[in-house]
């Protein structure tokens, strides 16, 4: 089994958003970052769709600036084969032209799966992994749950709203994983040291004009201040009457 | 050209309220560039449901049908999407960024070889272009942007774009999709528990944390659910989720859902800043916590200090007599 895992360098979840003084993206000061935790889990089941296969070869790719290369360090740690980045000054919010560079480097892979998270908790997207998918021509699913590979077919479990959709789907394909697919392990330090000597490859990209401008990054609107009504099941009664007829919402 | 596709979404043969959403942000666009809105559903047959497009602004609605795209063909849609995007020259495609939204809208900006402006909650028209606003860090801040490419290809986030009537004629066009479903069949939908609102979509989410203590204690926030009479859904922190406690589908937060209900009951979440992002849209917030200052307080409009074995029993009781 050879498989492709996309991922990307994402601020923490934790992360307390400052804008920078350019008033478009984020303050990087002091801001911790991670693997983006969906794609955890495309890296886990694609070491755990090599081990079943017991031969196979891992590759993760990240599109992002040399920073990234750390990241792909964790997913080697978590014992992937190689690694490949394509360094870019940064990644855009077209998400169309990360695509474009992911396909060009995947293209002649003879990849059997290509695994995406399901989005990248930063920019919330939910678009890479089926562009990706389109411009190489091979079939994909989104949000992929539950999985099972037989014989070069897919069955496939996505949630949406209200139940789960049942899928079927021929490999070679592209599949955005989604969180339950499985439980990512832990890097031990047995593979953190092993990653250090993996190879990882690094490929300067230069990505084509975006297709989206950032015209701005602004904080949220405030919400108005709240107050406590009261405490215990005393309360209720005061509570109901300002959902009722302050809020309006009973 | 300056008219606008507006891609509707049917299940099993009946359009879905979102449709309204994206019918009217589409509506917004079209009135703002000058232009018509065209609505397009694809689907395996006809589709009930369709005229409601012409009351919320669709100048024609086109049902695109063919048999062998079953309940949902990303690749057969996609196409057909593409190709009536493509042939009739649109200034903007406009699709819902639901779950089936998300998966598609990215495979037809694709084909179109524009980029795609996912999960807006705003839109206006500058100079010509369309500007977007959407959330980024899940809610943690907010990025406009500017399409520069053409068509602009947009999803919208469910429960932001409040479905407007605007009568137009709706004239309503069937046509057969020409090709196959594609490589990837979808089988069907296993269903949730009947009736079970899914949180991402119900007007009320009542979310509960750690402080529920065990799994069996959310039968105290489901009671609290149903008293609302199937408007209401269960939600739970990513703590909670990660124990196992809840399905994942049920976490809200940045790498859970984000919600925009009219009404949000936080029980027993303490509001870790990443559950914080995932609902701090909701109309209007109830914190029920044991501790005075825990951070849910700073963004509830309506706090209640205390242990919630006592006041969830207590508030689930007065609300089934409200609605009894």
């Amino acid at each position: 089994m050879k498989i492709a895992v996309c991922i990307k360098r994402v601020a923490d979840s934790e992360t307390r958003v400052k804008i920078a003084a350019d008033g478009k993206s984020l303050d990087e000061a002091g801001v911790k970052y991670i693997l983006n935790p969906y794609d955890e889990f495309a890296v886990e089941e694609a070491l755990r769709r090599k081990e079943q296969a017991g031969a196979g070869d891992v590759v993760v790719i990240a599109c992002g600036s040399g920073a990234s290369q750390e990241t792909i360090r964790t997913a080697l740690a978590m014992g992937a084969d190689r690694g490949v980045l394509l360094e870019t000054a940064a990644v855009p919010a077209d998400g169309l032209s990360v695509a474009r560079a992911l396909a060009a480097e995947l293209k002649d892979g003879s990849y059997d799966l290509i695994l995406f998270g399901k989005m990248a908790i930063d920019d919330y997207n939910h678009q890479v992994g089926p562009m990706t998918a389109e411009l190489l021509g091979l079939p994909c699913v989104t949000c992929v749950a539950h999985l099972d590979l037989a014989a070069g077919k897919g069955t496939a479990e996505r949630e949406v709203e209200g139940g789960m959709e049942e899928v079927e789907f021929p490999l070679p394909a592209v599949l955005t994983v989604d969180k339950g697919l499985n439980e990512p392990r832990y890097p031990a330090l047995k593979g953190i040291m092993a990653a250090k000597k993996k190879p990882l490859a690094v490929k300067p990209t230069t990505l084509g004009a975006p297709g989206l401008e950032v015209l701005a990054m602004t904080p949220p609107p405030e919400r108005k201040e709240g107050r406590i009504v009261g405490e215990g099941a005393a309360a209720i009664p005061a509570l109901l009457k300002l959902l009722r007829e302050e809020a309006k919402v009973l | 050209m300056s008219n606008v596709l507006a891609v509707l979404e049917q299940r099993d043969g009946a359009l879905r309220k979102v449709s309204h959403e994206v019918v009217t942000g589409a509506r917004r666009l079209a009135d703002a560039l000058g232009g018509e809105v065209h609505a397009l559903v694809c689907g395996a047959g006809p589709v009930s449901g369709v005229d409601a497009a012409g009351r919320h602004g669709a100048d024609t609605v086109i049902t695109a049908t063919n048999a062998a795209f079953g309940p949902y063909a990303p690749e057969g849609y996609a196409r057909t999407i593409a190709e009536r995007a493509q042939a009739g020259g649109y200034s903007a495609v406009v699709c819902a960024a639901s779950a089936q939204g998300k998966d598609l809208a990215p495979r037809v900006a694709a084909r179109l070889a524009v980029p795609l402006a996912s999960d807006i909650t705003d839109l206006s028209v500058d100079g010509g272009a369309v500007v977007v606003t959407r959330p980024v860090y899940a809610g943690k801040a907010l990025l406009k942007v500017k399409v520069v490419a053409q068509p602009a290809v947009l999803s919208l986030r469910p429960n932001v774009f409040t479905a407007v009537e605007r009568p137009k004629p709706g004239t309503v066009e069937s046509v057969a999709a020409t090709g196959d479903g594609g490589r990837v069949v979808v089988k069907g939908i296993k269903a949730a528990a009947a009736g079970a609102l899914d949180v991402a979509e119900a007007p009320i989410v009542v979310s509960g944390g750690r402080g529920l203590k065990e799994p069996a204690n959310f039968k105290l926030l489901e009671e609290l659910a149903q008293a609302f009479g199937g408007r209401a859904a269960v939600g739970a922190s990513r703590a909670v989720v990660d124990a196992g406690w809840r399905p994942h589908g049920d976490q809200v937060g940045q790498t859970g859902k984000t919600v925009s209900p009219s009404l949000y009951i936080a029980v027993g979440i303490s509001g870790a800043i990443q559950h914080l992002a995932g609902m701090r849209t909701a109309k209007v917030i109830v914190a029920i916590n044991k501790d005075k200052d825990a951070p849910i307080f700073k963004i509830a409009d309506y706090g209640v200090v205390g242990d919630l074995f006592e006041i969830v029993p207590a508030l689930t009781s007065e609300i089934r007599k409200l609605n009894g």
